[in-house]
């Protein structure tokens, strides 16, 4: 793989002649005519906004200022209509394969038997859960929301860097940067058509109720959370609020002849569709992990018998492992004939000799990952390490190759943002947020997430990452 | 609605409500510091009074040794310390706040953050001067929260829990400011309607904002026995018992459920003893024993309305 070619960073706002993309036209005529400091007076406001809405994140491992905010950078990221539409296509189809993928592995296993991927590879798999073999489910759906996260490298080159299907976060700050920009910019919204994105819940209601068991007319809904000192609690508080169902935590459930029931003020009350913001891990400790504390004790059985529904079901995590991401574009060929919309990135699997000899020869130019990682915690970035840094990696891939996998260091896109010397480029990539019930639905936009620091690939907010607000300009 | 979000919604507004008492039984403490103290009040006998009334009193002792003002004022108002501190109180009603806020608007939100927030960006050192200006915020806090909360919150049950919380944590901390303050006061009442009378029940009645209904009600010499009337049985005086009891009763009827029988009932027992009762038997029976009686019932309705609807120990089969 040739990764020379892809050191030159394709930039948002700018072609490759330097002149503005046709799309960022009119922001850019808007940005110039803007008084000096108005940026950063309205991006201090903002961030006001922010603390007092207490739309916090807190970040494992940091103790002093356990609530903090990700930090929201005021300039745009903007699709143009047609670009967002073949994407748009792309996620649809990705997600369905995925579905279609856990529904066999669950059941007949014909993936297995066309020797497409190995039964080892599946079945071995840490997230593979036997329990839910032969398991029915609404409309065959497993991963009801998907986040998929995409970077783009050149005008037409997308890649999908991972598929999220376990619980997928951060859609509540998609929606609350849009708030906050209508807010700061209204004049902004009137030069330009932007597709709405704040019908989201809404969106998430209609995928629930379709995932509800089959014969209930009226199903109660509920969000799942693990509690207040989640890091992502903002967000299952927010979402709870804005479908306008309760919020709960395992210790407000609990089955009574495999039904779920919640405690309330006016006694039990049974409920059938659990929004889980919690791993499957921790669900029920009788079935997994005993110790767990934020579970409902029979909740899989109560969902093996069809009498709950959990968004997203159990076992989801054997399709967006890192080593099973490689077999997506067959799976989309598999199950659906149909050629892949987007591609994957290139990736070495380290649990192969002839790939685990490559990457160790050329780690300063890769990023290594780990197959059941996420958030950026425990990768190397080869270009950003140092040597001591590369070699301690080393000795980590050498113990347990199979544990990782590598991929070339891919030159995302990067979008003017806002940071101490005024508006530089910094790489961006997007997560979209695809929702499957009876139909694939999908907002136009998702959460654009950016590395703050100069030069940085991380895009993280456990990293220090920041988020924009993504516009889909309408035709 | 979930047992939980009830629980937290309740204990949301008795804190808001504790820090605002707190912070009114700190502020007359200032006040009267600051009169010549001709009973036979010592600076410390003094201090005990607001110690005596929240009920951490031994706490501080372990911690200061005698009561002394500025300790006293630091200990109740802002130290992390003392899960009864101003400070903890808006700690926990903003903990419990975060936890529910699906069930709270988000102005109402806004107003428990603000809160939080300006709290901790106080000065560690604050003289005299300043307590007062932060014993009015918080007062003013209180009163913003209330006023958003009814300005803003669908009038369902989560809205009758909030009430629940406010109007129990008021009605105990009136029968104890007036318990604590009768006992401090009473040896003074030898020379009724004197200067010291004026002074010492006059501050009483502003720590519960009564002093100006007392003028407008009694038009007289300020009373021990109407004072207490006051507090103890006028309806139309916010904060009184009588009062309280009112609102208590009325939301424990509005949330119903068969689980509530119990709590309905001793409300409702509670009520009928303040409206139908007299400040002459009170005082006939020893105000003391009547306000020790008001607290243990009260302690025992709270302790019935979290058995009856916050607690989450359902059994299936009895139901």
């Amino acid at each position: 793989m040739n990764t020379k070619s892809l050191k030159k960073y394709f930039n948002e706002m700018y072609a490759g002649n330097g002149s503005v993309r046709e799309i960022y036209e009119p922001y850019t005529r808007w940005l110039k005519d803007l008084p000096d400091g108005t940026l950063k007076r309205r991006n201090a406001e903002a961030e006001l906004l922010f603390r007092r809405l207490g739309i916090t994140f807190a970040v494992y491992g940091e103790t002093d200022d356990v609530e903090r905010l990700i930090p929201f950078d005021i300039v745009p990221r903007i699709f143009g209509a047609s670009e967002w539409q073949r994407l748009e296509l792309g996620l649809k189809q990705r997600v369905r394969a995925l579905n279609a993928f856990l529904h066999d592995i669950y059941h007949d296993q014909e993936i297995i038997k066309a020797g497409i991927i190995s039964a080892h590879q599946v079945l071995d798999n840490g997230q593979y859960r036997p329990e839910m073999q032969g398991v029915d489910l609404p409309n065959q759906v497993y991963a009801h929301i998907a986040g998929i996260d995409l970077v783009r490298v050149a005008e037409n080159d997308f890649y999908v860097l991972e598929d999220n299907l376990r619980t997928p976060s951060g859609v509540s700050y998609m929606l609350e940067n849009r708030k906050t920009m209508m807010r700061l910019f209204p004049e902004l919204f009137v030069k330009h058509t932007i597709e709405p994105v704040e019908h989201y819940p809404q969106m998430l209601l209609n995928t629930l109720r379709e995932a509800a068991p089959p014969n209930v007319a009226y199903p109660v809904i509920v969000v799942m959370t693990p509690g207040a000192y989640n890091s992502a609690y903002f967000e299952h508080a927010y979402l709870a609020s804005q479908m306008g169902v309760e919020l709960v935590e395992g210790q407000d459930l609990f089955v009574h002849q495999q039904k779920v029931y919640m405690h309330t003020t006016e006694g039990p009350q049974q409920v059938h569709v659990i929004y889980r913001r919690v791993d499957d891990d921790f669900i029920d400790p009788r079935v997994f992990r005993p110790d767990s504390t934020l579970g409902v004790p029979g909740l899989m059985d109560a969902y093996c018998s069809g009498n709950v529904a959990l968004a997203n079901g159990v076992g989801t995590g054997v399709a967006d492992d890192k080593s099973t991401y490689l077999f997506v574009p067959e799976m989309i060929r598999f199950y659906l004939g149909e050629t892949p919309l987007l591609s994957n990135v290139p990736t070495w699997r380290l649990s192969e000799p002839e790939d685990l000899s490559y990457v160790l020869a050329h780690l300063p130019e890769l990023v290594v990952k780990e197959v059941q990682g996420s958030g950026g915690y425990g990768m190397l970035v080869g270009p950003a390490s140092t040597l001591a840094e590369i070699e301690a990696y080393k000795q980590r891939i050498l113990a347990e190759p199979a544990k990782f996998i590598a991929q070339p260091t891919l030159a995302l896109s990067s979008c003017p943002t806002l940071v101490e010397s005024g508006v530089a480029p910094r790489h961006v990539d997007l997560r979209p947020f695809v929702l499957s019930g009876k139909e694939v639905r999908i907002v136009p936009g998702g959460l654009t997430r950016v590395a703050l620091t100069e030069g940085s690939l991380v895009v993280n907010s456990s990293q220090g990452g920041g988020t924009k607000d993504t516009w889909v300009l309408e035709d | 609605m979930l047992s939980r979000t009830a629980e937290n919604l309740y204990w949301m507004a008795r804190h808001i409500e504790r820090a605002e008492n707190t912070a009114r039984v700190l502020d007359v403490a200032h006040r009267t510091s600051l009169l010549p103290l001709d009973i036979e009040g010592t600076q410390a006998y003094l201090w005990y009074a607001p110690l005596n009334i929240t009920g951490c009193a031994g706490s501080y002792e372990v911690k200061y040794g005698l009561a002394r003002a500025d300790a006293v004022t630091h200990y109740m108002a802002l130290d992390p310390d003392n899960p009864a501190s101003i400070y903890s109180c808006l700690r926990l009603a903003r903990e419990n706040a975060r936890t529910v806020r699906g069930a709270i608007t988000s102005e109402m939100w806004q107003v428990i953050n603000d809160t939080w927030l300006e709290v901790n960006r106080l000065p560690k050192e604050m003289d005299h001067e300043k307590f007062r200006d932060f014993f009015d915020w918080v007062k003013d806090r209180s009163h913003l929260f209330r006023g958003v909360t009814l300005g803003t919150i669908i009038k369902d049950i989560g809205l009758s829990f909030i009430k629940l919380g406010t109007f129990l944590e008021r009605a105990d901390n009136t029968a104890r400011i007036l318990d604590v303050k009768y006992h401090i006061l009473l040896p003074s009442v030898s020379d009724v309607g004197g200067a010291a009378d004026y002074y010492q029940w006059g501050s009483l009645l502003k720590s519960v904002s009564a002093f100006e209904a007392y003028q407008k009600i009694y038009r007289d010499v300020i009373s021990p026995q109407r004072v207490s009337e006051l507090l103890i049985f006028r309806d139309d005086m916010p904060r009184s018992l009588h009062a309280c009891m009112d609102e208590v009763e009325a939301a424990l009827i509005d949330i119903n459920g068969v689980s509530g029988q119990e709590a309905r009932r001793l409300a409702g027992e509670q009520h009928a003893a303040l409206h139908f009762g007299r400040i002459e038997d009170a005082f006939g029976r020893g105000l003391h024993e009547y306000l020790t009686d008001f607290l243990k019932n009260t302690a025992l309705l709270g302790r019935e309305i979290r058995e009856a609807y916050l607690s989450r120990r359902h059994n299936m089969l009895s139901r």
